[in-house]
């Protein structure tokens, strides 16, 4: 073997006393990190070949098995850390460029970590939602600017078309091919029990999925795989997607070997060929283009779907959302760069985009102070862990937040960022049969049920705190929040006080 | 039916086609984009120059115009048939899926970007004059043919089929082929090629009234995908 200077970042640890050579560890591994020694009659494992997915300790039935960190290491340097030169190694070993999964796992702010939310004390009384009616529900889609009324006085219905959510979530989009149908079918029957939606992701809409369509957004991408009228009309909602917050600017590249089966037949392209996404629409170069790509799905829609446009968290994109607000558009989405992917360069997804809490706060500021914040709903993503983030993002103004991440955690994910090998042991990224079958759709939608419903509750007993009883109540409502640990600038931009202002 | 277009805006008159029983003819277009949209099965003539994304997401339907179209005809075309009797501008048949679109004279930049295929479905775009730069960039699928009548230069501009990874791009013409991306093989097209667009440049000819005999004896270039040289980026596990 030739020397790749690459050692194993784990240790598969086994005890030998409980291992009852079941072999359990060396069926589920796909990775192939287990092996049975005949002569010995005992286990052995590869470390090198462990992704860390806890998968072969969580079915061990004697729990005989751990994965710990290796305290293998390099001589200590605070310039070269290990990880950096063991990347280095990477690419000296092969010329190629790193790829990487999931969102972006580095040491940044967390900014929703520096925020902390108000309560009621004395003067103005709390709402227990144990006995109070608590409202969650969101509508998104533009508002209208005035009530209209027709000559006898009646008022006109004159709502934009809107989507209707029992609570601020929607699982954000993740293709089919990226993740299994069994991920798929979790995340759509999850979306129709909780009264939410999930998103396609570009890999079109499996057949059997259509009876979905009023829980669904479907989205069109650069590559447009999958589109055409009656999958653009069996969605409630159709995403342009423009760009996503683990890899900003650049393009995908789902590989020939995911190209299979179902996976082919729904992206409506032949078996083993690469799909490529380009980096941009080569049809949009403008607001103005964006702007007739949005008018083109609603005329194909019959103005019936709200069109939803997705971007990553840039630099400008505060005036970006202004040009989208302006485009016709009824929801912009706006992904942050912790934002999830099946794929990414590391260089890409660990450097490039904003965090999502300070480009939120300032698109909404941006949209007030134009006075066209009604024009459009903003959904943020990129990335949501949990109901308190929820409810943080709600109070700088977003109207609903899209969760993936944390959906597929729900689905059994354990975050060992190796999606981009296609051989999850969880049955979620992958498109192996017996891999896939390993994730019951039952169970999975059950599990994503559980997460919501304990979220939504959550939110409520937030709200009930503050003394408000309707999210919408909430929106915008930055007194709500308050900074920790943070610069006047930070504060400025999120447009929040400092604790005990 | 026949629809004067005359001062109408697109969404009356896509309205108005959409409600049309049988076969529409349209007088006067003057700029209403997004015409025919998602129709499978109508057959819609145009009189003048339609705007915008003409026969987007176009499902099985034909449109024939009699004029010049702007920017995005045929955009994620999936099946039917666009004709035009003049020139068509930027990003013709984008993303295409299915059908086929016939340009009598020339067409602009972006034409037939990242068209694919898939079973029956092969989308075919042939332009009867010159077209602008960036031809088939990303092409993953069918066919598209260049025959470059009236020019004497090469009717292609600059990068043509950069990141193309599927399909087949013919050109007639007898400059030599230069500049051309790694990803892409050009050679003349041999008679199993010839074949393959026989039927089309026949279609072509009889749509225009142009004379097949002389475009069949041309010599034309085949563009294809260099499978030695894939269009996709070396990449190391991290």
């Amino acid at each position: 073997m030739a020397i790749n200077f690459l050692y194993p970042d784990y240790e598969v640890v086994r005890d030998f006393e409980r291992c009852m050579v079941c072999r359990v560890c060396e069926r589920q591994c796909a990775n192939g990190a287990h092996a049975f020694l005949p002569e010995a009659n005992k286990m052995a494992c590869d470390d090198a070949k462990c992704v860390n997915c806890h998968r072969c300790v969580s079915l061990c039935p004697t729990r005989a098995l751990k994965i710990v960190k290796s305290d293998h290491t390099y001589k200590e340097n605070a310039n070269w850390s290990g990880k950096t030169i063991k990347e280095l190694y990477r690419q000296a070993g092969s010329g190629g460029v790193l790829l990487s999964s999931m969102g972006n796992p580095e040491n940044y702010p967390v900014y929703f970590d520096k925020i902390l939310l108000n309560a009621s004390q004395v003067t103005n009384p709390s709402i227990d939602p144990l006995r109070e009616p608590m409202e969650t529900k969101v509508f998104l889609g533009a508002k209208p600017q005035q009530i209209q009324r027709d000559p006898k006085g009646r008022i006109v219905n004159n709502l934009a078309p809107h989507l209707t959510l029992s609570m601020p979530v929607m699982f954000s989009a993740m293709s089919y091919g990226s993740i299994s149908y069994n991920a798929h079918e979790s995340l759509a029957r999850a979306a129709e029990q909780l009264g939410i939606l999930y998103n396609t992701g570009e890999g079109g809409l499996h057949e059997d999925f259509y009876r979905f369509g009023n829980n669904t957004i479907v989205q069109v991408a650069s590559g447009r795989f999958g589109v055409h009228p009656d999958y653009l009309n069996s969605g409630a909602a159709i995403e342009i997607k423009m760009g996503q917050g683990a890899k900003p600017g650049i393009g995908g590249h789902l590989p020939g070997t995911k190209i299979v089966g179902d996976v082919s037949r729904t992206r409506m392209i032949p078996e083993g060929g690469d799909a490529i996404s380009p980096a941009p629409h080569h049809d949009i170069y403008s607001i103005e283009d964006l702007r007739q790509l949005v008018f083109s799905l609603k005329e194909v829609t019959n103005y019936q779907k709200p069109v939803i446009v997705k971007i990553a968290a840039v630099h400008n994109v505060s005036a970006i959302a202004s040009g989208i607000a302006r485009s016709g558009a009824d929801i912009i989405a706006i992904d942050g760069f912790r934002g999830g992917t099946g794929a990414a360069p590391t260089r890409i997804r660990d450097h490039v985009g904003i965090p999502i809490e300070l480009a939120l706060a300032s698109v909404d500021k941006r949209l007030r102070d134009e006075g066209i914040r009604d024009n459009v709903s903003l959904v943020v993503g990129g990335s949501i862990r949990s109901s308190a983030d929820i409810v943080k993002a709600i109070a700088l103004g977003a109207d609903a937040v899209y969760i993936a991440t944390a959906a597929l955690l729900a689905l059994g994910c354990h975050l060992c960022r190796s999606c981009h090998t296609g051989k999850c042991n969880w049955g979620i990224a992958t498109q192996v049969p017996e891999l896939v079958k390993r994730l019951n759709p039952q169970v999975g939608s059950k599990r994503l049920v559980n997460l919501l419903t304990a979220w939504r509750h959550e939110i409520k007993e937030m709200m009930g705190g503050m003394g408000i009883n309707s999210i919408e109540s909430l929106r915008g409502n930055r007194l709500m929040l308050r900074g920790v640990g943070l610069t006047e600038k930070e504060l400025k931009i999120l447009g929040i006080k400092y604790a005990g202002e | 039916m026949n629809i004067s277009a005359a001062n109408m805006d697109f969404k009356q008159l896509n309205e108005q086609i959409k409600t049309a029983v049988g076969n529409v003819c349209i007088s006067h277009c003057c700029g209403q984009r997004f015409i025919g949209r998602g129709f499978k099965d109508k057959t819609i003539t145009i009189h003048g120059t339609p705007g915008n994304a003409l026969g987007a997401y176009l499902d099985g339907a034909t449109i024939e115009v009699r004029g010049n179209t702007q920017d995005a005809v045929g955009d994620t075309m999936n099946n039917g048939k666009i004709i035009v009797h003049g020139n068509a501008g930027d990003a013709l048949g984008y993303a295409m899926r299915g059908g086929s679109i016939f340009v009598r004279d020339d067409a602009g930049y972006r034409t037939g970007i990242h068209m694919k295929q898939y079973q029956d479905r092969k989308p075919v775009i042939v332009v009867g004059g010159k077209v602008g730069s960036f031809l088939g960039e990303y092409l993953a699928g069918g066919l598209i043919v260049v025959l470059g009548i009236g020019t004497e230069d090469t009717p292609v501009g600059n990068f043509t089929g950069t990141g193309m990874h599927g399909g087949r791009i013919f050109i007639r013409t007898n400059k030599e082929l230069t500049g051309l991306p790694a990803q892409v093989t050009a050679e003349i097209a041999g008679p199993e090629e010839m074949s393959e667009i026989l039927p089309l440049l026949s279609e072509f000819c009889s749509l225009f009234g142009v004379a097949a005999d002389d475009l069949i004896k041309d010599s034309y270039y085949v563009l294809k995908p260099n499978a030695k040289n894939p269009y996709q980026q070396l990449y190391t596990a991290n």
